[in-house]
C-alpha cells in the first residue's frame, strides 16, 4: 500500500534535486554509472513516485503524472548531458596519456641511396630521351675493332698507344675492357636504322692506378647523331642544350681545336659553368667533333650523303665540378656516407 | 712541346712583355692545350764575379772549405765561404749576392758559416737551374765566356726565358718544332712569321749511303729521305754556349757535350731529328736496311738489344750502329775525343719507328716525332744547320763530302667543293676566309671547278682529304664563330623495357633502404671459384693480360666479391649495419667456348656480315646482376623498439622487392651454394629458370674475411628477372561482395616447406580462396615429436553472391583433403 500523499510537489523536488546534486557531483564515468542506478534506476525515489503512480485518484493522477514524468525526464537528460562531459573529459585524458615524444620515435625503415654516378647517367640520358634521342648500349668486354679499328686507329696509329688499354689474355685475340663508350657508336650506326641519334652512357677502363684524380673504371656518356646535313652548328646547339638543362640557362659551350680518331674536325669543349661555388668559370667538360668519314664507311654508311656529330664526357669529371668535390676515390670505395650524401637525387 | 720565348721570337713578332698567358692563349685557339710553363724561378742580384785569392780550412767534420775573397764589381770584395775545389784565382763565376732568390726557393742571406759571414754565395750549374752539374761551381770559362765583372748574370746566361709547355696532338707532328709553333703563333696573332727552313742548303756528295729495305712494311720503305754531311776538325771539348744551354734547360732537355747539345737545339728548332756519329770509328758506308736474324745492337744508353728483323737499322761495314729514327750506338758515339763527325738528318717511315720504339720500350725525342711525322723537306736545311753550329761553335770545318738521298712523295693535292666547308661547319665563310685560312697554314691553294685544289704542305701529312681542310679553316678562322642549332631528331622511343626495369630495381632496393654501390669487376681466382658457382671447382673467367693487381686478374663472375669488399671498407671505417646493392655487368664465359678474334677487319670499310657475325660472337656473355649484401643490424635498437638483425629474410625481401619492380613472379625455395650456411639458402626461379640465390654466408667463410657471422647475401641475374616478367598485366575485376575469413591449423611432417604445403591449399581450396597466409608456425605441447602445426588465415570470398560459411567451409575441407592426400597433412585437434 502506499501513501497517496506521498506523491507532492516538494516530495518531487526533494528527489529531482537529490539526484541533479549527484549526477553533477559525478566525476567519473564510473560514479556516474551508480548515480544513474540509485537515482534513475527502477528502485531509485522517482521510479518508486512513478510506480505509486497507479494508486493515486483518478482525478490528481494527470497531474500527479506529469509532475514525476517532468522529474524524470530532467534527470535523465541531466545525467545524459554529464556522460558526454565525462566522456570528453577522459577521452582527452587518455589520448595526454599516450603521448610521445615525437622526436624519439623508433625509426624502422632505413633510409637507402642510389649512387650518384648512375644517378647523374640517368639523368643526362633523360635530358636526351626529352629531345627524342635514345639511349644505347653495348659490353663492358668488346672486341678491338668495335673500340679501336672501327673507330679509326690505325694499328700503328700513336692515338691507339696514347690509351692505355687493358687487355684479355691471350692479348692477340682482340679482347680488351672497352677505353671509351665509342664502340656502342659504331654498334648501334651497325643496328639501327638511320637517321641516328642516340647516347651511351657506361662504365670504361683504363690502366690507371687508383689516386685522387684517376680511376682504372669510370664512366662516360657519350652522344651520336648521324643524320642528312647535321653541322658543328648542330653540335653546338645539342651541347648548349645539355649545359643549360644541367647547369642553369646561362650556362656556355666554348669549343677549342682538338684531336681525336673518330672525328674530323675535332674540339674539346669547356662548360661555363655560371652557379659554379667560388664563382662562374670555365671548365674543361669533354671531347666533340663531325664523325670522321672512315667511321661511317666501318658502318657501310656514305659519308657523302649521311653526316653528324659525337661527343663524350666523363661522369665522375662532371660530378667532380659540378658538386664541388675533391676525390675521385670518394666514388669508388663504397663507403655508404658516399651516396647517403645524395639520397636519390643528385 | 716546351717553347722558350726567346727562341719563338726569332721567328715570328711577340711583343717583349709578353705573358705567358697571353701565348698559352693564342695558341689554345688554334688547337694547342696549355699544359704548364717553365722558367729558372730566380731573382737578382745574381752577378759575375772573381776569385781574387781564397784560403782553404779543414773543417771538424772533415769537410775542407775555401774562405774566398771574391770582386763583384764593387769597391771592395766580398768573403764568400765555398764548399768547391773546382777554380783557380782568377776564374769567373756566378756570385749570389744576399737578396738573391735561387730555384728552390732558396734564399740568399749574409750568414755565418764555418766561422766566417759569408756574404754571398758561388753557385753551380744545378742550383741557377741550368743543368745536373753539382760536382763544383760553375765556372764562366766553361761556357766560353769572359763578362765584365759585376755583369748581371741572369740576362748573360737566358735565365730570364722562360718556356710555355703546350699539348701536341698525334696529328701535329710538326708542332714538336720551334718553326711549326711559331708558324702556328703568327696565324693566332697574326704577327708576321719568318720560316727558318726557307733556305736553300747545300749539298754534299761523296759518302756512300745504301737503302736497302728488304721488307718495308705495308709497303713502305723505311727511309723516304737520307742525307749526311762530314764536318772535321771539331773541338768536342768546347762549351755550349749559354744561350744555348738556357734554351735546351727550358726545352727539357739537359746540356750533354757541344756536339750532342747542337743535334738537340736543332731538333727542336726545325723538328728534325739529327745523328752525329764519330765519323773515325764508323766502318766505310752507311746502309739503311732491316736487322738481320740474331743481329745484336748496344745503343747509347748502354742496354745491348736483340733486334727483331723488322727494326730499321742504320749499319757500317762491321754491322748495325744504330735503331733508325730511335737511338743510336754506342760505338760510334761522339766522344771528347772525336774530331770528325758525319751527322744524318733522315726521314724515316712512321709505323717503322713506331713499331721500334714500342718493341724495345725506348721512346725517344726521335722517335716521337718519326712517329708522328717530320717534314720530309727539312732534312737537308737541318744537317745544314748543324754543320754552320759546329763551324761556329765548335770550330769544325764543312766538307763537300756527304750523302743526299730524297724519295719522298710530294703531297697529294686535295680537290675541296666551294661548299664542304659550310657544309660540315654549319658557317658560310668567305672564299677569302678559305684561301686565307690554308694558305696560313702553308697550303697552296688554286682555284678549280667549284672550288680549289689544295696542296698541303710537307710538314701536314695529316691532311689527307677534304674534311681535314674543314678543320683546318674552322680552327683558324676560329671556332668561335661556329653557330648554335639544335638538331630536331626524329621522334624517339623513350627507354627500352630493359632500361626502365633495370632502372626500378635499381630505385625499388634503393627506396627499400639499401645503398648502391659501384666496385671493380677485378678479382682474384679463389674469390671467383667461390663466389662465382654454386658447386665447387674452377669457375670460368674472363682473365686480363695486364692486370693492375695480378691477384685480382680475372673478370667477375660474381657481384658478391664487390659487395663483400665494399662491406669489409665500411666495417673498418666503423659503419656496422649494412645494407649494400649494386646492379652490374659480370662476365660469364661458356665453359670450353673459344672467345676473340684471329687478324681483324679493316677499320675503314663495313666487314662482310659473316665477320661482323663473328666480331660480335667474339666476346663472353655479360648479363646484367644485381646483388644484395646486409650485416649488422636492419632495425636499430631505439626507445621502444628492440634491434632487429639483418639476415636472410632480408635477402628474400629483397628478391621479392625486386621481383615486383619488374614484374616478375619469383619462386623461392630451399637451395645450396657452396659459400652459403646448407641451412640457409634458398634458390630463385622465375618460372623452371633459376636465376640466382639468397641466403647466409658460410659462417667459415666470413671469419675468414673478417666479416661478423651473419652476412645475408643475394644474387640475382637481372636480364633473366627482367626477361621472364610478364609483358602484360593479367587482372581481374574486384569483388566488392563480403568475404568469409577462416583459420586452418595442420600438422605435418616437420620436413614439409611451409611454401609447399601453401601451394598445396591453394591449389585444394579453388577459386573461390582469395588468399591465403601463413600465420603460425607452432612446435611442442600438443604436437607429436617429429612434427608441427601450421596455421594458414585464408580469406574466402565469390564474384558473384555472397558467400555462406558452408561454402566456404567445403572449399576448406577441400584444401584439407588434398593436403592429407599429398603431405599426410592432418586437421590440429
Amino acid at each position: 500500500m502506499s501513501d497517496p500523499t506521498s506523491i507532492s510537489e516538494p516530495i518531487v523536488a526533494e528527489a529531482t534535486d537529490a539526484a541533479l546534486a549527484a549526477i553533477s557531483s559525478a566525476t567519473t564515468m564510473n560514479e556516474l554509472k551508480s548515480v544513474r542506478a540509485s537515482h534513475a534506476g527502477e528502485s531509485s525515489p522517482l521510479a518508486r513516485l512513478n510506480a505509486q503512480l497507479k494508486d493515486v485518484p483518478a482525478a490528481e493522477r494527470a497531474a500527479a503524472g506529469k509532475l514525476v514524468g517532468q522529474a524524470r525526464a530532467r534527470v535523465t537528460q541531466a545525467i545524459a548531458e554529464r556522460e558526454a562531459e565525462l566522456s570528453v573529459a577522459e577521452e582527452a585524458e587518455r589520448l595526454a596519456g599516450e603521448a610521445v615524444d615525437v622526436t624519439a620515435v623508433a625509426s624502422r625503415w632505413n633510409k637507402g641511396a642510389r649512387h650518384p654516378l648512375n644517378l647523374l647517367m640517368e639523368q643526362m640520358s633523360d635530358i636526351f630521351i626529352g629531345m627524342g634521342w635514345e639511349v644505347a648500349e653495348g659490353p663492358e668486354l668488346e672486341n678491338e675493332w668495335f673500340n679501336f679499328d672501327a673507330m679509326n686507329f690505325d694499328e700503328d696509329h700513336p692515338a691507339r698507344a696514347m690509351q692505355d688499354t687493358f687487355f684479355i689474355e691471350p692479348a692477340e685475340k682482340h679482347l680488351i675492357l672497352r677505353t671509351h663508350t665509342s664502340p656502342v657508336q659504331i654498334r648501334s650506326l651497325l643496328e639501327r636504322p638511320l637517321p641516328v641519334y642516340v647516347v651511351a652512357p657506361g662504365k670504361v677502363f683504363r690502366t690507371d692506378e687508383l689516386d685522387a684524380t684517376h680511376t682504372p673504371v669510370f664512366h662516360q656518356i657519350e652522344g651520336l647523331a648521324i643524320d642528312k646535313g647535321l653541322t658543328m652548328a648542330h653540335l653546338r646547339g645539342t651541347l648548349e642544350h645539355l649545359a643549360r638543362a644541367m647547369f642553369g640557362a646561362d650556362a656556355q659551350i666554348r669549343l677549342r681545336p682538338n684531336y681525336f680518331p673518330f672525328t674530323e674536325p675535332s674540339a674539346e669543349m669547356d662548360v661555363w659553368q655560371p652557379n659554379a661555388k667560388g664563382g662562374a668559370r670555365w671548365v674543361e667538360w669533354g671531347g666533340c667533333g663531325m664523325v670522321n668519314a672512315n667511321v661511317l664507311r666501318a658502318a657501310g654508311i656514305d659519308p657523302e650523303e649521311y653526316q653528324g656529330f659525337a661527343f663524350g664526357m666523363g661522369i665522375e669529371r662532371t660530378l667532380q665540378f659540378r658538386n664541388d668535390m675533391n676525390d675521385m676515390r670518394d666514388m669508388v670505395e663504397g663507403d655508404i656516407r658516399f651516396s647517403q650524401q645524395f639520397g636519390m637525387v643528385v | 712541346m716546351r717553347v722558350p720565348i726567346s727562341w719563338l721570337s726569332e721567328f715570328v713578332d711577340v711583343a717583349p712583355d709578353v705573358t705567358h698567358e697571353q701565348v698559352h692563349a693564342a695558341l689554345v685557339k688554334v688547337g694547342f692545350e696549355e699544359e704548364d710553363v717553365h722558367g729558372f724561378e730566380l731573382s737578382g742580384p745574381i752577378v759575375v764575379g772573381q776569385v781574387l785569392e781564397f784560403v782553404e780550412k779543414e773543417q771538424s767534420n772533415g769537410k775542407t772549405i775555401r774562405w774566398c775573397q771574391v770582386d763583384v764589381g764593387e769597391a771592395e770584395p766580398r768573403g764568400i765561404v765555398c764548399g768547391a775545389h773546382n777554380f783557380e784565382v782568377g776564374d769567373k763565376v756566378v756570385v749570389s749576392l744576399p737578396g738573391a732568390i735561387l730555384p728552390g726557393p732558396f734564399p740568399i742571406a749574409a750568414r755565418k758559416t764555418y766561422g766566417h759571414v759569408s756574404d754571398g754565395m758561388i753557385a753551380s750549374a744545378r742550383e741557377l737551374g741550368l743543368g745536373d752539374e753539382h760536382a763544383g761551381i760553375l765556372r764562366l770559362v766553361t761556357l766560353g765566356l769572359d763578362p765584365e765583372v759585376g755583369t748581371d748574370a741572369i740576362s748573360l746566361l737566358g735565365l730570364d726565358d722562360f718556356a710555355v709547355e703546350i699539348n701536341v696532338t698525334p696529328d701535329r707532328g710538326y708542332a714538336f718544332s720551334i718553326r711549326g709553333v711559331a708558324r702556328e703563333y703568327a696565324t693566332s696573332t697574326g704577327a708576321a712569321f719568318t720560316d727558318p727552313a726557307a733556305v736553300e742548303p747545300a749539298k754534299a756528295t761523296g759518302f756512300s749511303v745504301t737503302i736497302g729495305d728488304r721488307a718495308p712494311i705495308r709497303d713502305r720503305v723505311g727511309a723516304s729521305v737520307f742525307v749526311s754531311r762530314v764536318v772535321r776538325g771539331v773541338d768536342a771539348t768546347r762549351p755550349t754556349p749559354p744561350w744555348m744551354v738556357s734554351r735546351l734547360a727550358l726545352a727539357g732537355i739537359r746540356s750533354i757535350s757541344l756536339v750532342v747539345d747542337v743535334t738537340n737545339y736543332v731538333m727542336l728548332e726545325l723538328g728534325q731529328p739529327i745523328h752525329a756519329y764519330d765519323l773515325d770509328r764508323v766502318a766505310g758506308g752507311l746502309v739503311v736496311r732491316r736487322a738481320k736474324a740474331g743481329e745484336k745492337l748496344t745503343t747509347l744508353d748502354g742496354k745491348e738489344r736483340a733486334l727483331n728483323e723488322e727494326d730499321l737499322v742504320i749499319a757500317d761495314d762491321s754491322g748495325a750502329i744504330g735503331l733508325a729514327g730511335v737511338m743510336g750506338g754506342a760505338s760510334t758515339e761522339i766522344g771528347a775525343a772525336s774530331t770528325h763527325v758525319l751527322i744524318e738528318a733522315a726521314n724515316f717511315e712512321p709505323v717503322s719507328i713506331a713499331r721500334t720504339a714500342r718493341r724495345h720500350k725506348l721512346p725517344s725525342e726521335a722517335s716521337r716525332r718519326f712517329e708522328r711525322g717530320v717534314d720530309p723537306a727539312v732534312a737537308a736545311v737541318a744537317a745544314a744547320r748543324v754543320v754552320s753550329l759546329l763551324e761556329e761553335l765548335g770550330g769544325g770545318s764543312a766538307e763537300a763530302l756527304g750523302s743526299f738521298f730524297d724519295e719522298s712523295v710530294a703531297p697529294a693535292p686535295i680537290d675541296l667543293p666551294e661548299k664542304h666547308v659550310e657544309n660540315i661547319v654549319g658557317f658560310a665563310y668567305s672564299a677569302d676566309e678559305i684561301t686565307g685560312a690554308l694558305e696560313a697554314i702553308g697550303a697552296t691553294v688554286e682555284v678549280s671547278g667549284d672550288g680549289w685544289r689544295v696542296t698541303p704542305p710537307t710538314w701536314r701529312p695529316d691532311l689527307t682529304d677534304k674534311t681535314t681542310l674543314v678543320e683546318e679553316v674552322a680552327r683558324i678562322v676560329g671556332y668561335e664563330h661556329i653557330p648554335s642549332v639544335l638538331p630536331i631528331a626524329p621522334p624517339g622511343r623513350g627507354l627500352t623495357r630493359e632500361q626502365r626495369l633495370r632502372r626500378a630495381a635499381a630505385n625499388s632496393l634503393a627506396f627499400a633502404g639499401l645503398t648502391e654501390v659501384l666496385a671493380y669487376p677485378f678479382v682474384s681466382t679463389a674469390s671467383n671459384d667461390l663466389f662465382g658457382s654454386a658447386e665447387a671447382g674452377t669457375v670460368p673467367a674472363m682473365k686480363l693480360a695486364n692486370p693492375l693487381d695480378p691477384d685480382a686478374a680475372l673478370m667477375r663472375t660474381s657481384l658478391w666479391p664487390g659487395l663483400i669488399a665494399a662491406a669489409r671498407r665500411n666495417l673498418s671505417r666503423g659503419l656496422t649495419d649494412l645494407a649494400l646493392f649494386e646492379v652490374g655487368v659480370v662476365f660469364r664465359p661458356v665453359a670450353g667456348e673459344k672467345y676473340g678474334s684471329g687478324p681483324l677487319p679493316l677499320g675503314t670499310v663495313r666487314p662482310a656480315d659473316e665477320e661482323l657475325a663473328a666480331l660480335r660472337a667474339s666476346i663472353p656473355p655479360q648479363p646484367w646482376h644485381v646483388g644484395a649484401l646486409f650485416l649488422g643490424d636492419g632495425i636499430l635498437k631505439q626507445p621502444a623498439q628492440a634491434a632487429v638483425a639483418s639476415g636472410l629474410a632480408d635477402a628474400l625481401d629483397a628478391a621479392r622487392q625486386l621481383a615486383a619492380s619488374v614484374g616478375a613472379r619469383i619462386e623461392i625455395a630451399s637451395g645450396s651454394h657452396q659459400a652459403l650456411h646448407p641451412g640457409r639458402t634458398a634458390e630463385i626461379r622465375v618460372g623452371e629458370n633459376l636465376i640466382g640465390y639468397a641466403g647466409e654466408l658460410l659462417p667459415s667463410v666470413a671469419a675468414d674475411l673478417d666479416l661478423p657471422r651473419v652476412v645475408a647475401l643475394l644474387e640475382l641475374d637481372l636480364d633473366a628477372l627482367v626477361a621472364g616478367a610478364s609483358t602484360e598485366v593479367t587482372t581481374s575485376a574486384i569483388a566488392g561482395l563480403p568475404a568469409a575469413t577462416q583459420d586452418l591449423s595442420l600438422v605435418v611432417p616437420e620436413d614439409v616447406p611451409a611454401g609447399e604445403l601453401l601451394d598445396i591449399l591453394i591449389q585444394g581450396a579453388g577459386e573461390l580462396l582469395e588468399h591465403a597466409r601463413l600465420v603460425d608456425d607452432y612446435r611442442g605441447t600438443g604436437i607429436p615429436e617429429g612434427s608441427k602445426s601450421l596455421t594458414f588465415a585464408l580469406r574466402f570470398r565469390a564474384a558473384d553472391r555472397t558467400l555462406t560459411a558452408a561454402e566456404a567451409s567445403e572449399a576448406k575441407q577441400a584444401a584439407v583433403a588434398l593436403a592429407a592426400d599429398r603431405v599426410g597433412a592432418k586437421l590440429r585437434e
